[in-house]
């Protein structure tokens, strides 16, 4: 069936990977995008700078699920420096490309990921 | 279970009856209707005004007062160019309901190009036309007011008679697009006091590629091709003879079973209504409540994406629509393409909310089993999306801290 969506992203959307919570999450990232409405939650758990789990929920479109449960395929057993690195492009380029009108939604999943790293940097500080 | 098609506001399926009416001018009876000497071209002239009768008493119009075009955008076009065009010199203004199609909304920029301002005529919360405001734009200089019959997207009914009594006093000309509505409830042009009116054949089980517009007898209009004198002249260009014998034939039918299908519509749209609305919490219905098409059910759900919803429907066998953003134009270039519905914010859905909306516009070829299917696995679409939903998260953890606190627990 050729729908709007590759069969990468009908598969994350359908079977979403690692959607949840983590209790304990050492960085927490939340972020919304106006024009969609859409909001990812992104939980990692962080030991010796290496992310060992990673679990989002989000509120949002097809794109912005599959997006979200490919992220945390890709972020799992890295390092956070190696998770930096992630681009959007690289998050649609594993789902096998987006309708140009959903790209905005793996900038979201940057921005969620990057967003949890920092609020896990700075949880260490505080510590 | 074969497919659930409850997107009638988009198509509907062509009658059995209606291709055995068409498809003798698919094949043997050919012929170009402006070939007035040759038997060919008599027979397609005479079928086309065979089906001219059909429409025209669908609507309660005279049949000369039946303009044949190709789609619903055709006729709207036509309708609303046209009549600005013949009426330029008593005035410039012309007044669109916040509610309309596209395809009377679109003709927005090319009009002003033409010189001609567009004033919008609000809507209250259910949709309603709000008589207040169209009083005070109707008082100097209105030419035309475009005011759709019935909202596909949330069901309600424009009180048209009542605006049409007010326009005649101002000599504003109403047209009304009654593509949603004609076929599902009765549509009488004299009743309802328009001087134009569309009509298509693919949302009434007739084929695609046919369509009407009513012109009242008197009413000038403008013609936007120029050609040879097929319709009058107003719509010139060789009739499209089999779609328009479908398109007479779905009328004819209409007409005939049109208490039958209504009822049907009502009841299951009833059903469907009170199944979802018992079954799902924070679910909001769009649209006024009674002034409503028959068989039509349109809401939104809290913390949950419309097009998330449409797809999972979609993947369970049922085909919806719905006004989000998010699916509203998801090939364009970058996601300015994407659009919140027009309809849903006029009518004062906050634009962060109306992302959940769903419409199920029903016809007479659905049944009961449909609707009860339905019924059963949308809740489960709304679980599984809003187990995911961090917003549905947070109304929960509020919902449990309000009620430690003594707060109310809804």
């Amino acid at each position: 069936m050729a729908g709007p969506y590759s069969e990468k992203v009908m598969d994350h959307f359908m079977n979403p990977r690692n959607m949840g919570e983590i209790e304990d999450a050492d960085g927490i990232g939340e972020v919304g995008n106006p024009v969609c409405g859409d909001v990812m939650k992104l939980y990692l758990k962080i030991e010796n700078d290496v992310i060992v789990d990673a679990k989002f929920k989000t509120f949002g479109c097809g794109a912005a699920i599959a997006t979200s449960s490919i992220t945390t395929e890709l972020i799992k057993g890295k390092t956070i420096e190696e998770a930096l690195k992630l681009t959007n492009e690289a998050v649609a380029e594993a789902l096998g490309g987006l309708p140009p009108a959903k790209m905005h939604c793996s900038v979201l999943a940057e921005e969620a990921l990057k967003a949890a790293i920092e609020d896990y940097r700075k949880k260490r500080k505080e510590k | 279970m074969s497919r659930i098609f409850f997107d009638s506001g988009s198509f509907t399926k062509m009658d059995r009856r209606v291709l055995e009416a068409m498809l003798p001018y698919l094949t043997e009876r050919f012929g170009n209707p402006s070939s007035i000497f040759l038997k060919e071209g008599e027979i397609a002239k005479s079928a086309i005004e065979e089906a001219r009768e059909k429409v025209a008493e669908l609507i309660n119009a005279d049949p000369k007062e039946v303009i044949f075009t190709s789609s619903a955008t055709e006729s709207n076009n036509l309708a609303i160019k046209g009549l600005a065009l013949a009426r330029k010199n008593k005035g410039r203004k012309i007044l669109f309901s916040q509610i309309e199609h596209y395809s009377v909304l679109n003709q927005a920029d090319f009009l002003k190009s033409l010189g001609f301002q567009i004033e919008y005529v609000k809507v209250d919360k259910d949709g309603l036309i709000d008589m207040d405001d169209l009083d005070k734009k109707t008082r100097d200089g209105a030419i035309l007011l475009s005011l759709l019959h019935a909202s596909p997207e949330i069901g309600t009914l424009e009180p048209i008679s009542e605006v049409s009594e007010l326009l005649k006093e101002r000599d504003v000309l109403l047209f009304c697009d009654a593509v949603a509505s004609c076929g599902r409830i009765p549509v009488d042009v004299k009743e309802m006091g328009v001087d134009a009116l569309s009509v298509s054949s693919q949302m009434l089980h007739g084929p695609v590629g046919a369509s009407a517009l009513y012109l009242r007898k008197g009413v000038e209009i403008v013609p936007l091709m120029q050609g040879g004198f097929q319709e009058m002249g107003i719509r010139p260009g060789t009739e499209n003879v089999p779609a328009i014998v479908g398109f007479g034939e779905a009328c004819r039918l209409a007409k005939e079973e049109l208490e039958e299908r209504r009822k049907k519509l009502e009841k299951l749209g009833k059903r469907l209504w009170d199944g979802i609305d018992s079954a799902i919490e924070n679910i909001h219905f769009t649209g006024h409540r009674e002034k409503r098409l028959p068989g039509h059910v349109s809401f939104w759900v809290e913390y949950v994406e419309g097009e998330s919803l449409l797809i999972w429907l979609n993947l369970k066998g049922v085909a919806s629509s719905t006004g989000s953003a998010c699916a509203s134009n998801i090939f364009a270039r970058d996601e300015t393409g994407l659009r919140a519905s027009h309809v849903l914010t006029a009518i004062g859905v906050p634009p962060d909310l109306c992302h959940g909306s769903i419409t199920f516009m029903l016809s007479k070829d659905n049944t009961e089993e449909e609707v009860e299917y339905v019924i059963s696995v949308l809740p489960e679409i709304v679980d599984t999306l809003r187990k995911m939903s961090p917003l549905y998260e947070k109304h929960m953890r509020e919902k449990i801290k309000g009620g430690t606190h003594g707060g109310t627990v809804q």
